[in-house]
């Protein structure tokens, strides 16, 4: 298996993964595999996991590693191959049409087309990384069409006729799995499900992400956000909220607040929702003390 | 094609493991074999973990059947003796539904071992075996009238229309230039309607016996009459049995459903049940903008304040939430029980779900009326 020009000096998972450290993202063993996987195999690469875990930070970490710019296509219920592929700039053709008056024009020549995410990656393959974002809002038609593209990395173009792509682009799908994605899709990718970080990988990730927080803030963070996480509530706090927490009680200890009040007050960067916060409240001295312990 | 294909020695004991996972109800793709034998090539002999990983990224075991996956590849590349570790910690998405021998698949002839960890549960778990009866009336009908009667709610997506308030450029124009550039008519767009995602909770406990099987049997046959339609059930424990009703005919459906659920007619704790569903991002999306409904006697076990909390949240997620109760089925009911009171202000519909019939009946009538 020859590996591909597009991971030039990353021979191995392990290269991968002091590569994407570099990029400030420190991945597992099993990202690190799955993301070399795809890379080396030119395959899509489609990441679950809970939201907050880190799917798109992964994406952007694997565009800096491979110094490529990323085109997210963001997905939405009733996104289509208009917003997704091309458009026609409609006012311009029309305008050119009673311009040309006798003359014969090409109203479907390359200024009229409005190129979006996946043609602008399909057209430069060695220079983007295309983020398929959140696939799982999409509906099927959308999967139905995207499942085509991702088979033979080609588009058709009804007024211009097949664009393909020279060589494969760089794909990353990320689903929260609020719905089951379709069977074929998953085949047609390297796949990986991006587990909530161990204690000492987040602690890490925290450090890493907010350089003025101390480390046994990070620790503590660390721990109260991993209680949150076992409390069935209706968001569970991701990486970043941890992030943010761990500034915010940082913040308020500078100006004066004392350590376990700071981590109290500065709750709501953590919990974004009403019931969430009602619910824990009974229970949240005891938890961040325990945390901070 | 008279020379005879020899698998190279070294690649069989990986396709063979394919073969295992496909015989445990793993759905791999010849492409994903081959993918899995590139990744081996890639990744060196380095380690059995390196192996692990390959295939997690190529195979694409689904999160929650992880557990198994781990458990198979252990058997195939390491040997029976680390079952054992593997079987006991079954962690994913939904721990509810994961515990006890929570798992959607029979497994292995030799994991007998595993039901003898389930049994000795506090809870008695009864398996169930459906009996195969006639479809009733009531459910041909549902299967007919479902697709037009359902709720719909206005999709994103734009379809060509006589009127709407979008201008379709992309026909305009291609008519405009049949006609020398000028604008004779302008298209229109409107959003296309989508039939509404619908929810099931159906309550599996003792008390509700009597309509489990029938219950079963409406969402097996509502499952296949319209999209979106996802099911749950619940007692003790909150289990998705979505995926074993999307099999089309209706008794493989059944048992598929009867494998999964391990709380068959014991207790109920619906409110526990209710939290654990919203707790977990993934079914508490399944309620937003849905008609939800719930078939359960509402004889809550457990502590009414925990379902009055999960309800409340549950209906303000909903678009519609309906409760219906097998003891509503006389004329002039009025909840006598502390949690159906509880409840009551929180629901749009609290009704008679004592027979087959009138579940459909108010089934069919969620897109038309909605109760005061």
């Amino acid at each position: 298996m020859t590996v591909r020009g597009n991971i030039v000096g990353i021979d191995s998972p392990e290269a991968l993964e002091r590569a994407l450290r570099t990029a400030y993202y420190l991945a597992d063993d099993g990202l690190a595999t799955a993301a070399y996987l795809g890379l080396a195999l030119g395959k899509p690469l489609l990441l679950e996991g809970s939201p907050g875990v880190g799917k798109t930070e992964a994406a952007k970490a694997i565009a800096a590693v491979l110094g490529r710019r990323l085109i997210r296509l963001q997905c939405y219920e009733g996104i289509d191959a208009s917003a997704a592929l091309y458009e026609w700039n409609y006012p311009r053709q029309m305008l050119a049409i009673r311009q040309a008056g006798e003359e014969s024009i090409d109203i479907y020549g390359e200024t009229f087309l409005i190129e979006r995410p996946m043609l602008a990656s399909l057209r430069a393959p060695d220079s983007t990384v295309l983020l398929i974002d959140e696939i799982d809002r999409a509906d099927q038609e959308f999967e139905a069409f995207l499942l085509e593209f991702l088979s033979d990395f080609q588009i058709s173009i009804p007024e211009r006729g097949t664009v393909r792509a020279a060589e494969r682009p760089v794909v990353v799908l990320t689903s929260n799995r609020t719905r089951d994605l379709h069977e074929a899709l998953r085949r047609r990718c390297v796949y990986h499900w991006i587990e909530y970080p161990t204690a000492e990988r987040e602690a890490r990730i925290v450090m890493m992400r907010a350089s003025s927080v101390a480390e046994a803030t990070a620790r503590a963070i660390v721990a109260a956000v991993g209680k949150l996480r076992r409390e069935p509530l209706s968001k569970a706090p991701g990486i970043a909220e941890a992030v943010d927490w761990a500034e915010a009680a940082t913040l308020l200890h500078e100006r004066g607040a004392r350590w376990p009040d700071a981590f109290k007050r500065s709750i709501g960067v953590a919990l974004k929702d009403e019931e969430d916060l009602t619910f824990i409240s009974g229970r949240l001295d005891a938890l961040i003390a325990e945390a901070a312990a | 094609m008279s020379e005879e294909f020899q698998l190279p020695h070294a690649a069989r004991v990986f396709v063979s493991f394919v073969a295992l996972l496909r015989i445990n109800g793993f759905a791999v793709a010849p492409e994903q074999t081959t993918a899995f034998l590139a990744a081996i090539e890639l990744l060196g002999p380095r380690s059995l973990e390196a192996i692990r990983q390959a295939g997690l990224a190529t195979l694409a075991p689904p999160p929650e059947r992880r557990a198994t996956y781990d458990r198979l590849f252990d058997i195939h590349f390491i040997g029976s003796e680390a079952i054992d570790q593997a079987g006991a910690e079954d962690e994913g998405v939904v721990r509810l539904q994961e515990e006890g021998r929570g798992e959607d698949e029979t497994l292995l002839a030799d994991e007998a071992n595993e039901s003898g960890l389930a049994a000795a549960r506090a809870e008695a778990l009864v398996e169930r075996r459906f009996a195969v009866s006639a479809t009733g009336d009531a459910l041909r009908k549902l299967s007919r009238e479902a697709p037009a009667r359902l709720p719909r709610r206005r999709g994103h997506r734009r379809m060509r229309a006589r009127r709407g308030p979008w201008a379709d450029l992309r026909r305009t124009l291609r008519e405009s230039v049949r006609n020398d550039g000028e604008v004779l008519r302008l298209g229109r767009l409107k959003r296309r309607a989508r039939p509404r995602k619908v929810l099931l909770l159906i309550d599996v406990s003792g008390s509700m016996k009597g309509r489990t099987d029938d219950n079963m049997k409406l969402a097996h046959a509502l499952s296949h009459a319209i999209p979106h339609v996802e099911v749950f059930t619940f007692g003790t424990r909150l289990t998705r049995v979505s995926r074993a009703l999307r099999l089309k005919r209706r008794e493989q459906a059944l048992s598929a459903a009867a494998h999964l659920v391990s709380d068959w007619d014991g207790g109920t704790r619906i409110g526990d049940a209710l939290q654990a569903f919203l707790a977990v991002p993934r079914f508490g999306s399944y309620a937003r903008g849905a008609a939800v409904v719930i078939l359960s006697d509402g004889l809550e076990r457990g502590d009414p304040s925990a379902l009055q909390d999960a309800v409340a949240r549950l209906s303000r997620r909903a678009w519609r939430l309906s409760w219906l109760t097998p003891l509503a089925a006389g004329p002039g009911f009025q909840p006598q029980t502390e949690a159906l009171i509880a409840i009551r202000r929180f629901v749009d519909d609290l009704v008679d779900g004592g027979s087959t019939a009138a579940i459909v009946s108010h089934v069919l009538s969620l897109g038309q009326k909605k109760a005061a």
